[in-house]
């Protein structure tokens, strides 16, 4: 039972925490990457970001195990991290 | 509850895990978002609602151009000093002018806005009962009066699981299709919430989805700063950048007299081929003043936050600034939140809102008294935890879906029981909706074996009751309201007797079903389950493909008279 909760308070942590990291990475690289005007990328990437939480929710009680939950959440958050740092790079 | 563990990954089990979250994600914020479905379906006639509770209140609207006129005129007198004006005009829905300013300097204790309403015909404020009206259930929806910014995050928040909720049981749905077309009152139990809590849902889904979503949208800026703060150094940049019609102006400190802004809303409207829908004067009396109109929220979906707008020059009327469109995009986000808003739809199109919105109430409610219903099916007796689990969750479903409607109801009577005249009595009338749902709450942990009916039976017959204190304490009751016409206040008490009527037979059922053994009892579980599995596929067998459309239509009309209460057209 114990075992259980764990797993259950392990996978609410990757879906809420760590979709809320990954919607925000999702947001911060369409804000800058989307090719439109900055406004435009913006909003529609704020927008984009709450279907991607969604996914990311999805994903995590959807996948076998606790373990490619939190890499199937983290794995891509740090990908879309990495490409938003990657345009500051570019852009400075 | 072991479905979250599944070992054999698939098809099968994806559906066990989706079905596992969707029971979860809707159970832990499912009495906020019954709350938050109720008040945002009322919501849609917040300025309806403002009008029966105001009911001294009678007058004609007037056209906007004369409107703005008066309003200038008694802002000029009453507060020329003051930072900043607003005046919306009167409109069919609100027929009185309605005037907010901005005192450059209040004491302290002293609100930093004044609001005044003015009788177009005379131009004279027009003095009513105090109470907060329709607003109060526009601003419990989304802040569930819990300070600023925690209750709009915790709205949000609620939002989230809801869309999490209906994602999951989508995906949890096997026969999306054939459920629409499955009603089996007759078989009693779990399987009627289940196939109620299945028609709600789907024949709704698009606007659930719809509104779910767009509900966290409107609230983007706060939720997901990443995607501004990647471009933007702050998010107030962002927000002139895209809301140019607000803009707020510093003042050049010399005194200079306000142009007339009567002509340059005809002006305005002409160009639009529109109405008018607010005015905001920056810094009145000074050299830097700025006038900006706004087009009516109601002349376009996309209208809801950003309406088309035109800025003049507020010394000489020089038109200094305007937008008509947006980029695509923002056109899109417009849209989305204008579907929110609703402040675009018609008046047959606003009471299908209503209706869908209370089906949306009604797809939480029975969402919750499924998950008892599922839940007790499996328990095992003697389980005193499982037991107490049980009784929780049965005494927060009958506490807050019976309760937050008495609530509602406690409201509308407070509303026109307390004196005209106390002080501080808007307060009391929102103390009334919370004392309601408290004590309703209560009861239904003090009389764990009757609170539903008899909590039914409270809200029901509070229900009944406001047209009739209505009757009692105005001139404007039913027996007025119909011969005149008059369907604000007749479309609100008739609304209100139809929902008691709902409540009252919600009662009867009740009472019936504790008077009446489990049905469900006899069976071996396995049999049980089976049966849950073929309250999804029933409808492929020839039997009851036949019996199930018969069913489908009570589903529909009683989807119709679904939980709706205190309204108006």
């Amino acid at each position: 039972m114990m075992r259980y909760r764990l797993a259950v308070f392990s996978r609410a942590t990757a879906a809420i925490l760590g979709g809320y990291a990954l919607a925000s990475a999702a947001a911060a690289c369409l804000a800058v990457w989307l090719p439109m005007g900055r406004a435009d990328a913006v909003t529609a990437a704020q927008m984009l970001s709450f279907v991607v939480y969604a996914c990311g929710v999805i994903w995590v009680f959807a996948t076998r195990n606790a373990w490619r939950a939190w890499a199937g959440i983290l794995g891509p958050a740090a990908l879309l991290g990495g490409l938003f740092l990657a345009h500051r790079l570019v852009a400075v | 509850m072991k479905a979250a563990k599944h070992k054999h990954p698939g098809e099968e089990g994806l559906r066990q895990s989706m079905s596992w979250l969707h029971t979860w994600a809707g159970l832990i914020f499912g009495w906020v978002l019954f709350a938050m479905f109720l008040t945002g379906s009322l919501a849609f006639f917040r300025p309806e609602i403002t009008r029966w509770m105001q009911p001294e209140i009678q007058v004609q609207p007037a056209p906007a151009v004369q409107a703005v006129a008066t309003a200038q005129r008694y802002l000029a007198e009453h507060a020329p000093d003051a930072k900043r004006w607003f005046i919306a005009p009167p409109s069919d829905r609100e027929p009185l002018i309605q005037l907010l300013y901005q005192v450059p300097k209040p004491k302290p204790g002293e609100r930093g806005f004044v609001r005044v309403k003015l009788d177009a015909a005379t131009g004279e404020p027009v003095t009513a009962r105090q109470t907060r009206g329709g607003d109060f259930f526009y601003r419990f929806h989304f802040e569930l009066e819990t300070a600023f910014p925690w209750g709009r995050w915790l709205a949000s928040i609620a939002g989230m699981f809801m869309l999490v909720a209906i994602i999951s049981g989508i995906i949890t749905h096997k026969k999306i299709f054939a459920d629409f077309f499955t009603f089996r009152p007759g078989k009693g139990g779990q399987r009627a919430w289940m196939d109620g809590h299945n028609v709600l849902s789907v024949l709704g889904l698009p606007f659930h989805l719809m509104i779910t979503f767009s509900g966290l949208v409107l609230f983007m800026v706060m939720l997901m700063p990443a995607g501004i703060q990647a471009v933007y150094d702050n998010p107030r940049q962002f927000t002139s950048e895209v809301f140019k019609a607000n803009k707020i102006t510093p003042p050049l400190n010399q005194p200079a007299p306000l142009v007339e802004i009567a002509p340059l809303v005809e002006q305005a409207q002409q160009h639009w081929q529109g109405r008018l829908g607010r005015v905001t004067v920056n810094n009145p009396g000074d050299a830097g003043a700025t006038i900006t109109l706004l087009r009516n929220v109601g002349d376009g979906v996309s209208y809801g936050l950003l309406a088309p707008f035109m800025r003049f020059d507020g010394v000489t009327g020089a038109l200094q600034e305007s937008e008509d469109d947006h980029s695509a995009t923002v056109v899109t986000t417009g849209v989305i939140t204008g579907l929110h808003l609703g402040l675009f739809a018609e008046p047959l199109l606003r009471w299908f809102y209503f209706i869908v919105s209370l089906a949306g109430t009604a797809m939480v409610a029975t969402g919750l008294v499924l998950w008892i219903a599922k839940r007790r099916q499996k328990a095992r007796p003697g389980d005193t935890r499982e037991a107490f689990s049980l009784r929780l969750v049965d005494g927060l479903n009958a506490g807050t879906i019976a309760g937050v409607v008495f609530g509602v109801a406690a409201l509308f009577l407070a509303n026109r029981l307390l004196p005209a005249d106390m002080p501080g009595r808007q307060v009391w009338e929102v103390r009334a909706f919370f004392i309601a749902w408290g004590l309703s709450l209560v009861y239904a942990f003090l009389f764990q074996r009757r609170k539903w009916q008899d909590l039914l039976g409270i809200a029901a017959a509070a229900l009944a009751l406001v047209p009739v204190v209505n009757a009692l304490t105005t001139d404007r009751h039913l027996g007025v309201s119909l011969p005149q016409g008059d369907w604000v206040m007749a479309g609100f008490d008739l609304t209100c007797l139809a929902s008691a009527l709902f409540f009252a037979w919600m009662a009867v059922k009740a009472a019936r079903a504790r008077k009446a053994p489990a049905r469900t009892a006899g069976k071996p579980r396995a049999a049980r389950n089976e049966a849950v599995k073929a309250a999804v596929a029933a409808t492929a067998h020839t039997p009851a493909t036949a019996a199930a459309h018969e069913p489908a239509v009570p589903a529909a009309v009683h989807r119709t008279a679904f939980e709706p209460r205190g309204d108006t057209p």
